[in-house]
């Protein structure tokens, strides 16, 4: 090493280690940072993020319809062959959702039929504590109602 | 023999009790409790410091379940590590196994017992005790080696040889940076040291000699921090590389003398920190008479805990904050830079204290 870059290192090192200090105490004196859940005990207020992946969901909008037109894209989207997409025809003879079985147990939440919906009506839901004793409450059925769209 | 230093329960035994004797072992063993006090007292209270502002700088809580903030966790885990078994792998060298964490907690006990907490709060006064901790600091190492050594372990002995290399050679540092501050206090008391630096916070050392204080205190951190196997210098334990380092294969009572140790070392370097550069345990005067008069009622003894604690405070800070450099680095940064720059101001304070440059 040159003598000129060992002077500059020296001079320029603690600056650098000053920034670095800089950083930590800023959070350090600003409790508002911390992102720690204390879970248990903030059941009742604990809201999860944006963007977390729970179960899918089957999105309803506020008079309990879907966009939802048994395509099956989802269903072969899945890699586990979690989904089963069942249509069947309503009075005007159109093809309409059925009953959409998810199973739970066997989804990943890979999201991979959340973005390959073309109509948007997969989502994830937000409820994180789904442990259960009973294999069977894993087979949900998420329309609502049989027959519509 | 006497160092200076008297306390009434000794005076008293010495004047009234028939046995006069008696004030010696009465005087040792009130050292022994009072340097146990600070040690084992301070040691819960820095883990509990230590996991707390780990947190708080990585946007965490740290223990909060058990008691008010977690402040009972330390009791819990220490009750942990004494009901462990104390256990030793096969292959070990079993009488210098269990020898080493013992001698690794006398040096710092040693450390204790010169330092001044307050006007009358010491156990010993030395006229030599700057180049007494010196001499004691190199037992701290050899703790290490042993421990290392006789683990029969590789990454222990490792460990042990890498920490070798950097205390020996962060120890010049570390003694060339209080001889600068002998030379310009002019004395190798600890309690003269703080006597040069009575005065308003100007006094101090850090700001009484221009620059050259600022840049010794900063030398004084590194090489102490370097000294105490810290983060960032803590190659001896590096976890990513070394598991445990030199402790890796201790248990229980051992490996908890071994942890004692290391907080133990801290509250004496923060000590010698304090009494070399913030002077010790006086009172930051700043000179103006209405403060100065509030600030003299508080007992010297809180200004030394608070400026102690204050050190570790910075030494916690640095360790969560900065890099661990390599071996090789590390020892280029003793050799080719602290001690130019120990030397540098060595000559720096002589010449200031020589023509009377000093505030």
């Amino acid at each position: 090493m040159k003598f000129c870059e060992y002077v500059n290192a020296v001079l320029t090192g603690p600056v650098s280690l000053l920034k670095g200090m800089g950083v930590t105490l800023k959070y350090f004196f600003n409790p508002k940072r911390i992102v720690t859940e204390q879970y248990p005990e903030n059941k009742a207020t604990l809201k999860m993020h944006e963007r977390f992946r729970g179960r899918v969901e089957l999105i309803h909008n506020e008079q309990g319809f879907h966009n939802c037109t048994s395509c099956g894209i989802c269903e072969k989207a899945c890699p586990n062959a979690s989904i089963n997409v069942l249509s069947t025809k309503n009075m005007a003879g159109k093809k309409v959702l059925g009953k959409y079985l998810y199973r739970y147990d066997t989804c990943t939440q890979c999201g991979l039929c959340v973005d390959s919906c073309p109509f948007g009506c997969l989502g994830f839901a937000h409820d994180f504590e789904s442990a259960s004793w009973d294999k069977k409450s894993f087979e949900l059925v998420l329309n609502k109602c049989e027959g519509q769209g | 023999m006497t160092f200076g230093i008297s306390n009434f329960v000794g005076d008293f035994v010495r004047e009234y009790s028939p046995l006069p004797e008696l004030a010696l072992a009465v005087n040792v063993i009130l050292a022994i409790i009072a340097v146990l006090a600070v040690g084992i007292g301070s040691a819960p209270i820095l883990i509990y410091m230590e996991r707390k502002v780990c947190a708080h700088v990585q946007c965490r809580l740290g223990p909060m379940r058990l008691g008010w903030h977690g402040v009972i966790q330390t009791v819990a885990d220490v009750t942990k590590l004494l009901f462990k078994e104390v256990y030793s792998p096969k292959g070990v060298d079993v009488i210098i196994y269990y020898l080493a964490p013992m001698i690794s907690l006398t040096a710092p006990f040693f450390v204790l017992a010169l330092i001044p907490f307050g006007a009358n709060w010491q156990v010993i006064n030395l006229d030599f005790a700057v180049p007494a901790i010196i001499a004691i600091n190199g037992l701290g190492l050899f703790a290490v080696l042993l421990g290392g050594w006789s683990s029969n372990n590789k990454y222990s002995l490792l460990s042990a040889l890498r920490s070798g290399a950097q205390m020996i050679s962060y120890e010049i540092s570390l003694a060339l940076i209080m001889l600068f501050v002998v030379l310009i206090s002019g004395s190798a008391s600890l309690n003269e040291i703080v006597a040069s630096q009575s005065g308003t916070i100007l006094d101090w050392w850090i700001i009484k000699m221009p620059v050259l204080g600022l840049v010794g205190f900063a030398v004084f951190m590194c090489a102490s921090t370097a000294e105490l196997n810290r983060a960032p210098f803590d190659i001896a334990e590096a976890e990513q590389e070394l598991t445990a380092g030199y402790h890796t294969e201790y248990t229980g009572t051992a490996f908890a003398m071994f942890y004692l140790t290391e907080y133990i070392n801290i509250i004496g370097a923060s000590a010698l920190g304090a009494i070399f550069f913030l002077g010790g345990w006086s009172a930051p005067l700043i000179g103006i008479e209405a403060i100065d008069n509030v600030l003299t009622k508080i007992p010297d003894l809180v200004w030394m805990f608070a400026k102690i604690y204050f050190l570790i405070w910075m030494f916690m800070m640095f360790r969560w904050t900065w890099l661990r450099p390599r071996v090789d680095q590390l020892m280029a940064f003793e050799w080719k830079f602290l001690l130019p720059l120990n030397l540098i101001l060595l000559g720096g304070g002589a010449l200031f204290s020589a023509l009377g440059w000093v505030l």
